[in-house]
């Protein structure tokens, strides 16, 4: 039992923080900077993503035991391709305004290799209930890079926040955008493309800074000169 | 052996094929009514923001028919809104051809009033490459400014008016950007100016757009 807590907590670190899809593995980074112009954009893609993330992980560790390793490559590409395919046509029907804007980025969700990865490294090899988790963290960590960066751009870039909310949560959240500031001549480096690559690497670099200071002060506790891991645990 | 094993492997994706195709064509079969619905009524939102529904009955989007001209920018859709079996009023598409970074589509609500003189009902843009916080306040959702040509009247007198404020005419131009006003204020013009040529003509046009309204 505590052995299975245990994990839980080790699987909610490693996707939020420490070994976070966006941040650490950089993976995804297309569509991320793509559509991270608003905070609801962002929002909209990371649910889409944590959702195939979590069918495809399901699944995955669902045929585990039957998928031959020689072919669970193409079994794990058609797999996501169907649940974004899926996700495609339930936004379509039922989140129009949003597909219209993230319409284009949809399909690159079968190309995020964060996905096929989570599918390859934990999925194929572990329980059902544990691959779940692990989509879920994975997609979480993955979703809040996404509103961070996207809300970001958004108060620089527009000086609004939650603009078009109404899109994923229906007409009565129209009222959410917050007005911060309103400005003749935007910031408008924030809202193209440079600007979201300035601000993941400045996200990026204070991760990293938290994560020096964190180490610092365990190594000086234990008086013990820790290596700092620079590839990644997958 | 290698007989065998490409069999066992290959019927075994074969299934996988088979079971996702069928979840992906049973999804699209569920949504697939919802999608043609939700396009419909996002039309009819559209072409009800530049024609009032008060001034027609019956099917609008079904009165959609093609044009072709140079001023329209190409290829475009024009609805026709008849009231009592008379038509009242259109609403036509239009390209800008010359907007900041590439082409800016238009739809236009007109009502023409005479052989010579045409109102605008509303404009609204479909579809833009403009700059974010410079040319998109063409956007509704940006700025109010394309509210700005409603119950505007044109004719071919008062078309030196049809220019913004920087070149002499009567429509405020954006700070930092006058590309876009211009190019939007000038293909309004123009199309305005195409409809009061071709008005006698435009019922006559027989290319139904069934696909356009089907996709």
């Amino acid at each position: 039992m505590t052995d299975n807590i245990e994990r839980i907590k080790h699987l909610t670190l490693e996707g939020m923080w420490k070994n976070n899809p966006a941040l650490v593995q950089l993976l995804g980074l297309c569509p991320l900077l793509a559509v991270t112009s608003t905070f609801i954009n962002g929002l909209g893609l990371g649910l889409a993503t944590l959702i195939v993330l979590l069918g495809s992980n399901i699944t995955v560790s669902l045929v585990r035991n039957w998928v031959p390793n020689e072919i669970r490559i193409p079994v794990f590409v058609v797999i996501i391709a169907a649940y974004v395919t899926v996700v495609e046509l339930l936004m379509n029907a039922f989140t129009y305004n949003l597909y219209l804007t993230l319409g284009i980025f949809i399909p690159l969700i079968v190309t995020n290799c964060a996905i096929i990865g989570r599918a390859e490294a934990f999925a194929s090899k572990e329980p059902v209930y544990l691959a779940a988790l692990d989509a879920t963290t994975m997609g979480a960590g993955f979703t809040l890079v996404l509103v961070v960066l996207g809300g970001l751009r958004e108060i620089l870039g527009a000086g609004t926040l939650f603009f078009g909310a109404e899109r994923l949560f229906g007409e009565s959240a129209e009222k959410w955008t917050i007005h911060i500031f309103s400005s003749e001549t935007p910031f408008l480096l924030a809202i193209l493309p440079p600007g979201a690559f300035i601000g993941m690497g400045l996200i990026i670099a204070f991760k990293n800074h938290i994560d020096n200071l964190a180490l610092k002060s365990t190594s000086a506790q234990t008086g013990e000169i820790q290596r700092a891991r620079v590839t990644s645990e997958t | 052996m290698i007989k065998s094993s490409i069999l066992r492997n290959g019927g075994l994706l074969t299934v996988f094929a088979v079971i996702t195709t069928a979840i992906v064509a049973a999804t699209h079969l569920l949504t697939k009514n919802k999608i043609a619905d939700q396009i419909q009524q996002q039309r009819i939102a559209i072409l009800n923001t530049v024609v009032p529904p008060d001034m027609y009955d019956g099917d609008f989007l079904a009165s959609c028919r093609k044009v072709n001209a140079k001023v329209l920018g190409g290829e475009n859709l024009l609805y026709i809104a008849y009231d009592m079996g008379r038509p009242n009023a259109y609403a036509i598409e239009t390209t800008a051809k010359n907007g900041y970074s590439g082409d800016i589509d238009l739809i236009m609500g007109v009502k023409i009033d005479s052989d010579s003189d045409a109102t605008v009902l509303g404009v609204r843009v479909l579809k833009h490459k403009e700059t974010p916080g410079l040319g998109d306040k063409i956007e509704l959702s940006v700025s109010n400014w394309i509210l700005a040509f409603n119950n505007k009247s044109y004719n071919e007198n008062t078309r030196s008016t049809w220019k913004v404020k920087k070149d002499g005419g009567q429509f405020d131009q954006f700070t930092g950007a006058t590309i876009t006003p211009r190019a939007v204020v000038y293909s309004l013009a123009d199309t305005l100016q195409w409809l009061i040529d071709n008005q006698s003509s435009l019922l006559q046009i027989s290319s139904a757009c069934k696909d356009e309204n089907d996709r």
